[in-house]
């Protein structure tokens, strides 16, 4: 989805203000966001995770903090996963005839769960595309969540790693299951990606699945 | 004192809360209602963010892989299982790899299409590393962000910024200081900073 969220080559959104080390949550309340997202059951689809923060219309997105697109997007995800209804959500009391769930995760599986190594690879076919090989990401505009930046369509770069095949975003986000491609990372020159202007010697690398990128 | 004053009630939480904090509040008392979370979890994992993980853990990484060649080369092979070594691994540092400066090559990570981060080892992102003016201008304008934070590298020193468009997660092992020469592993990771490890600092 050409949203606001893929924002890397734009200009004037702001300054950046570098902060020192912070705490890890600057007010009480956007920890426990953090925590309901993680500990939500709608917590196992991430890629529909951040497809919902996209989903937040394009001026609201820009004009909230972190958080509170997290808050927006739990609760928008809680319903349309039917656990919560809206008029719940309005009332703040729970209807008296739904049935009570059990958390996904108590508090005793908190620390194994945060520790335990899930990964993302999965099993797939041969990969189409060799390191050292030029290619070009093609210039797709799909209306759904994907991970392919607008930045590089249609540009030339040069694989620089293969991770094998991982569960692939464009598919996941929307149920469509993990449908696992070959993960590709793919060096840009930053005078391919932003012109001549660009010191010749820079670069921007990207992860990239096969199904984003053709042939050169 | 009215100084004293406020600072008491700051601290007991007697502050009118903000319309956020209220919202969350009363999201929190629902979920807990109908059986969808559990409130000590949400503590653990709060503690967890607060206390376990953060950029202490990258700089032991780093720390090592300075003072131990067979441990650096581990990290260049598999930095997951390198990492883990140390015992940090789990979300959002599914499979890590680690970039490592040198003289001639200065390496920078930002996530243009949300926040992605390594969370075991940094810990949870600055503000600024998830707002739109360094999600923006990171792949764009590397040498200018730089700059803003007080880096500035000459024309021949080669950037790559890594984008983190996919469950693979970056760590840059900044050089080690020349100075450093005969310091303890314990010495050198407190030197070792986090936005040394995200690229927008050199130590």
């Amino acid at each position: 989805m050409n949203g606001v969220h893929d924002m890397g080559g734009m200009a004037n959104l702001g300054q950046i203000a570098p902060e020192a080390d912070g705490p890890a949550f600057h007010h009480a309340w956007e920890g426990r966001v953090h925590a309901m997202t993680v500990a939500s059951p709608t917590r196992s689809n991430i890629d529909a995770g951040r497809h919902q923060r996209e989903l937040i219309p394009g001026p609201e997105y820009l004009a909230m903090s972190y958080y509170e697109k997290w808050f927006r997007s739990l609760t928008e995800l809680l319903v349309k996963h039917r656990l919560v209804t809206a008029q719940e959500l309005t009332s703040g009391r729970a209807d008296p005839t739904s049935p009570k769930a059990t958390p996904r995760l108590i508090a005793e599986a908190v620390a194994p769960a945060m520790a335990t190594p899930g990964s993302y690879l999965r099993e797939a076919g041969a990969p189409a595309f060799a390191v050292g090989e030029t290619v070009r990401a093609r210039n797709l505009h799909p209306p759904g969540h994907t991970r392919l930046p607008r930045y590089v369509r249609g540009h030339l770069g040069v694989v620089s790693a293969l991770h094998g095949a991982h569960v692939f975003p464009d598919a996941n986000a929307h149920g469509k299951g993990e449908d696992p491609q070959p993960l590709y990372t793919v060096r840009f020159t930053a005078r391919e990606l932003w012109g001549p202007a660009a010191n010749p010697r820079d670069s921007v690398s990207l992860d990239l699945w096969e199904p984003y990128l053709e042939r050169a | 004192m009215a100084h004293d004053a406020h600072d008491h009630d700051h601290e007991h939480g007697q502050e009118a809360p903000s319309e956020m904090a209220l919202r969350v509040k009363a999201l929190e008392s629902l979920l807990v209602e109908k059986g969808l979370v559990d409130p000590a979890a949400l503590d653990a994992i709060v503690d967890h963010f607060e206390h376990k993980v953060g950029p202490r853990n990258g700089a032991r990484v780093v720390a090592r892989a300075w003072t131990d060649p067979g441990y650096r080369e581990r990290l260049r092979q598999d930095a997951t299982s390198a990492i883990a070594e140390l015992g940090y691994q789990g979300r959002q540092g599914e499979h890590m790899v680690a970039l490592e400066n040198s003289p001639e090559t200065h390496n920078l990570v930002v996530c243009t299409l949300c926040s992605c981060y390594p969370w075991p080892v940094l810990g949870l992102p600055p503000v600024w590393y998830k707002s739109a003016p360094y999600r923006s201008r990171a792949v764009i304008d590397p040498r200018g962000v730089l700059k803003e934070f007080g880096t500035e590298l000459a024309d021949d020193i080669e950037v790559r910024v890594w984008d983190s468009t996919a469950e693979v997660r970056y760590l840059v092992i900044p050089e080690r200081p020349a100075w450093t020469e005969g310091m303890s592993e314990d010495q050198l990771a407190e030197l070792v900073t986090r936005d040394g490890m995200i690229g927008t600092a050199k130590l």
